[in-house]
Parts: structure tokens; sequence; C-alpha cells
């Protein structure tokens, strides 16, 4: 499968009152055409940080994308993202990449109705008549699943329940047929029943449209049931990525066993309890000069704190930022 | 929307029952009424003269019936010193004063959503800066200060504008920038300060990944949205400015209901006065509901009745 993205050494900071915040420290990744790639880790770890930076929504001032690239191929022919001027990148955005964000409380107009939040888009990047785009978005609605969509079109998101409202709001990320869905934390403000339903819709347009989706989450149980691949991200870094399977089984990084220990699992005996990672995040305000998770990490030697870990790579699809081997039990070689 | 507007104007009904009562005690909290309203050296006998005439005499209740019933079809009796129907008195002086608070809102207006909007977008930036101090200086220096100030500058010494009357059509300039200056001061505020909050809002980021347009997300994201705070603001502004602008209509001599009221409160005139009190509430209560209808008009949630 080709490369749809592929985000080389990005690092993004944000210069607030108290200090630089390094936020995003080098992250390297790709997506492929039609996968779903999950990003877990946990919070302030950079997730939603990478993905805005790679389509220019990070606030600025206070934060700036100092150093990166991320090459976006469509239609043969490929741009960094990065270099591109305002305008191109609005084309990019809701167009070729369309967002669902965490809140659908509040990440919707609450004085606009829900219909024309969703035909803006259609007319801003299909250059289509206001008509035409009212009925594309009926038509968005029923795709989504919402029940009576002539009569919903009419609707203010103060009229839909949570998991209705993002409903409407993955209408919006798929109205102009994208390459990719950028989903951050998609299910974490809703139900558990409705977290379900969301989940499944996305895995019916992820097969109607094959589109590929990054599906930032802490819910590990999620991943395993949608993902193809997995990054793992800690302090601003990828600290592991590998297929689901592979993750799962062989997790390469002392933080990924932890997030796996702290994974209730339906299948053992009680006696093996929830794990939480002990420790706290690190401070980003320190610039990164060691391995992040050195304080944390019970496997740490001399090495990670003199060094910052490079990617290195296990199998073909398995990459992981870490001197120790966990499987040998010794410090890798070289 | 039409249980929204019903609900309002049935509030505005009972608003006003309670201001008319509280009209209606208002000269009877001393005991004496009469005694209010005569001056201090009448004789025992013009007292009672007077108490006959006005039916100060009669059991309370059936002087408030007389008076509630009077001031529901807007007969307030005659004013003590001009001798002719009060509420006729009221009225003439309403269009003067329309004129000065009419004037006063729009130069507010024209020169605070502007600065406000900018602010909001630029904040830090010259006109931000500019524009936060003609703020404050507008909300803290005192209104009569700022006007005789603007008498002695603009009138006497520069001759620009006249220091009194409505006889010129720019006469108005001088009451009017005095009387608008601390409401513009509040909405380039209240504006900014908008502006501010809705830019951070969850669904401008929403907007801007949609690919849209800077000045769309402005114009249909940000600008209907801060309308809300601003529309209630302007309403209240605009209700007390008609209702209470009596130092500068009396220091401008602007022959408007402010100056009305000096004079009356000085004659001791209270039929006049309080059917100045009752008009201006009607007049308040019928802005507010506008205000309040606006208000559905641009918020749906207000219009469909959610919580
Ligand atoms: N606008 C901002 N100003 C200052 N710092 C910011 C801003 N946005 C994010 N950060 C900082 O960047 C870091 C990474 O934040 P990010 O939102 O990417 O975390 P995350 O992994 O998405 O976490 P979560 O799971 O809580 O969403 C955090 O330390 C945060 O404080
Ligand atoms: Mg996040």
């Amino acid at each position: 499968m080709n490369t749809i993205l592929q985000v080389n050494d990005l690092v993004t900071k944000f210069y607030t009152v108290d200090g630089v915040i390094n936020a995003v420290n080098g992250v390297t990744f790709e997506l492929r055409e039609g996968e779903t790639l999950a990003i877990v880790g946990e919070s302030g770890s950079g997730k939603s940080v990478t993905m805005m930076s790679i389509l220019g929504l990070i606030p600025t001032p206070p934060g700036k994308v100092e150093n990166g690239e991320a090459i976006f191929t469509s239609f043969g022919s490929s741009h960094d993202l990065l270099q591109l001027t305002p305008a191109e990148l609005r084309n990019v955005r809701g167009g070729q990449i369309g967002f669902v964000f965490q809140d659908p409380i509040s990440t919707l107009n609450p004085i606009m109705t829900i219909g024309e939040q969703i035909s803006e888009t259609l007319t801003r990047h299909l250059r289509i008549s206001g008509e035409e785009a009212r009925e594309r978005t009926v038509k968005l609605l029923a795709q989504v699943g919402i029940p009576d969509p002539e009569l919903r079109y009419k609707n203010y998101p103060f009229q839909f329940s949570g998991g209705m409202r993002q409903r409407v709001v993955i209408a919006i990320a798929i109205a102009c047929t994208p390459q990719i869905i950028i989903a951050d934390e998609p299910t974490t403000a809703l139900d558990v029943t409705v977290q379900a339903q969301i989940v499944e819709l996305f895995r019916n347009l992820r097969e109607s449209l094959n589109v590929a989706i990054i599906w930032i989450t802490h819910d590990l149980g999620v991943v395993a049931g949608l993902a193809d691949r997995v990054l793992v991200m800690y302090g601003g870094r990828i600290a592991e990525t590998a297929s689901v399977d592979d993750l799962y089984e062989r997790p390469q990084h002392p933080y990924t066993m932890g997030l796996l220990g702290a994974l209730p699992r339906m299948d053992e005996s009680d006696s093996k309890r929830l794990v939480s990672i002990k420790g706290t995040p690190p401070d980003l305000l320190i610039p990164l000069r060691h391995c992040p998770f050195a304080w944390r990490c019970d496997y740490a030697f001399d090495r990670c704190w003199e060094e910052v870990p490079p990617q290195i790579e296990i199998s073909s699809h398995h990459k992981v930022s870490c001197f120790y081997d966990l499987e040998k039990g010794e410090p890798r070689d070289g | 929307m039409q249980r929204y507007f019903i609900s309002r104007l049935g509030q505005s009904a009972l608003l006003l029952i309670g201001v008319i009562i509280l009209v209606f005690f208002m000269v009877r909290v001393t005991g004496d009424p009469a005694r209010l309203m005569m001056p201090r050296e009448a004789s025992a006998e013009d007292l009672e003269a007077f108490r006959e005439v006005m039916g100060f005499n009669r059991p309370l209740y059936v002087q408030f019936l007389d008076f509630f019933s009077g001031a529901i079809v807007g007969d307030f009796g005659d004013s003590l010193h001009f001798k002719t129907p009060a509420l006729q008195l009221v009225l003439e002086r309403l269009p003067a004063t329309v004129h000065l608070a009419g004037i006063a809102l729009i130069f507010a207006l024209i020169i605070a959503i502007p600065i406000g909007l900018i602010g909001g977008f630029n904040p830090g930036s010259v006109v931000d800066t500019l524009g936060r101090g003609l703020a404050l200086a507008g909300q803290s220096i005192p209104n009569f200060w700022l006007a005789l100030i603007f008498i002695l500058f603009f009138a006497v010494r520069l001759r620009w504008f006249p220091s009194f009357g409505r006889d010129e059509w720019h006469s108005v300039v001088l009451p009017a920038t005095v009387l608008g200056l601390p409401v513009m001061g509040q909405i380039v505020r209240l504006t900014r300060s908008a502006v501010l909050e809705i830019r951070g809002e969850d669904f401008i980021r929403t907007a801007y990944s949609k690919g849209l347009e800077p000045r769309t997300i402005y114009i249909k994201h940000v600008f209907r949205n801060v309308a809300i705070p601003l529309i209630s603001v302007i309403g209240v502004q605009f209700g007390y400015m008609l209702g209470g602008s009596i130092y500068i209509e009396t220091i401008f001599s602007w022959p408007g209901m402010g100056q009305l009221i000096e004079q009356s409160i000085g004659w001791r005139d209270f039929p006049l006065i309080q059917a100045i009190a009752v008009f201006t509430s009607v007049v308040v209560l019928g802005l507010n509901l506008i205000t309040d209808l606006t208000y559905a008009f641009i918020d749906p949630r207000i219009r469909y009745g959610s919580s």
C-alpha cells in the first residue's frame, strides 16, 4: 500500500509565560492509504498537537512548528503540508483531510443549523450551488445514521444528543470525500453504548469510503478492534510503533508494557490487577536531553540518561525508541 | 417563540403593575402627601383644601384604585405647576430625549464596535491599546465634569458648537458625546472580550478545520455569536439613557424628559413626577421586550426554549 502521509522529525513548541513547552520533539511516522492508525499515549503526550501542527491549526502565538515535514500524497502528487501557503492549506483542510474532535457539544456552532454547518464545507470545497449542497447534506446525514435527515437539516445542535452531534461532526468530516480523517478522541465524551455505535459507524465508513483514519485515543480496547497499526506517544515523541497484533503480543517499550498492563483483561483472573504506570508525565518545559521515560522506567541504565533513543527497527513494521531489549533482558547492542 | 414572547409580555405587565404600586406609595411613605406637595409655609386651611381637591382624604384603597385605573389609561391627573394633563407634558418632551439618546447610542456603537472587534482579533495592537485606553477613560471620567470641560473648550473657547438648547442641528453633538462616552467604553470592552472568548471556542477550530476562509469564519461564526451579549447590553444602556440623562439634559438645557424630571422635583410637582416614573418604566420595559425578541431572533436556544 502507498504511503499517503509521511511525517518527518516534527517539532512544535509553545512559547508561554511559564517558559517554552516542548510539546512535540521530533515525531516521525507514516500513514498508508486506507489504513487505520491509532495514536495512544497519556494526556499531554502531544497527540493532538502533532495532528494540529500538520494542518496549521496550532494557535500561533503561542505555538510554533519549528521543524519537520509532512508529505501528503494525493492523486499522484506530493506536497509538504508545512510548506503550503495558508490558502493552499485551506483547500486540504476539510477537502482532503477531515477532522472529528473530542467534544461534540462544543465543536458545533450553537446558533447555526447543522445543515448549514455541513453544507458550508461542501460549497467551500466543491464549488457547487447552495441547492445542490443542501441535497448532498441530506444524503450525508442519512449516511451517518441520522433519522429524518430532511427535517433534521433545519435543527440546531442543542436539539441533538451527544452521539447524534458526533454523527453530524463526522458528516462534516466526510462531506468532501477526504483521503484522511483525523479523529481526536471521538468517543471519549460519549456514553459507553454510544461509543460503540460511533466506532461501528467509523468501521462502515472506512469500508465504503476507503479512507485512511488517524484515531487518537486513550482506549486500548477500541484500538484492538479498529486499528491496523498503533503509534505509542510519550513526552512528545514516538515510543513505539507496530501493527496491532505485534504491539499486543510483543511490546518492545517499557511504557507500552505499562499501558498494556493498565488494560483490564477480561480473560484473566482477578489476581492480575489493573496496573497504572508509576510516576508522573515528563515536564515538557525541560528540553529533551535523554529518554523522556527514563524517570519512570524500571530498566533504565546509564545510556538512557545520556542520549535520546532513536527509533530502532525490530521488524519491517515494528519500531521502538528504547536502548533496552526487553526480550533478551539486556541493553541493545550498538 | 410565541410562548416565549407571551411569557415575556406577561412578565413586563407584572413589573409595570409593581412600578405603579411603588409610585403610588412613594408619595405616601411620609404619611401625608399634602404636606409633601404643598409649600412648607402653607396654612392648615390650605392643606385641607388641597387634600379635598386631590382626594387624599378618601380611604387609601379608594385612592389606590383611582390612581391605578387612571395610570392604566395614562391619566395621572394635572400637573400642579402647569395645570395641564401630566402625561401630555411628558410626551411633549419625549422627542428631544429620544433624539439625544439615539444620537449618543449611534455615536457610541459606530466607534465602539469596530474598535472592540479589531482589539479582539489583534489583542495588543495599536488600535487595541488606544481603544482600551479610550474605553477606560470613557467609563471612569465623571459625566458632569466632562460636560463642563466640553462646554468650556468646544463651545466657549472654540465656538464650534452651541453650549445649550436644541435649536440648531449641531446642538446635539456635545451632549450626545458626553452621554455616549461611557456606553462606548463599556461596549468596546464587551465586544473585545466577547471576540476573544468566541475565537477560542472549539466550534471556531472546527470552522478552520473545514478550510473556511478567515473572513467567512469571522462573519458567519464569530460576529453572530458576539452579537448575543452585545444586544442585551445595548438594550439596557439605551433604556438607561432614555430614562436618566438628568445631569446632561440639565447642564446643556436640553428640553427633554431628564430636564423635566429635574424641574418637576424642584416644583414638587408630584403628579408630573409620577407620570414620568410610570412612563419611563413603560419605555424601558418596551425596550427590554424588543431586546429579548432580537436576542431570540439570533439565538435559537432561546427561540426554541432549551434550558
Ligand atoms: N495552546 C497551547 N498553549 C500552550 N501549551 C499547549 C497548547 N496546546 C497544547 N499545549 C501543550 O502541549 C502539550 C501536548 O498537548 P496535547 O494536547 O497534544 O496532548 P494530548 O496528547 O492530545 O493529550 P490529551 O490526551 O489530554 O488530549 C501539553 O503539555 C499542553 O500543555
Ligand atoms: Mg488531545
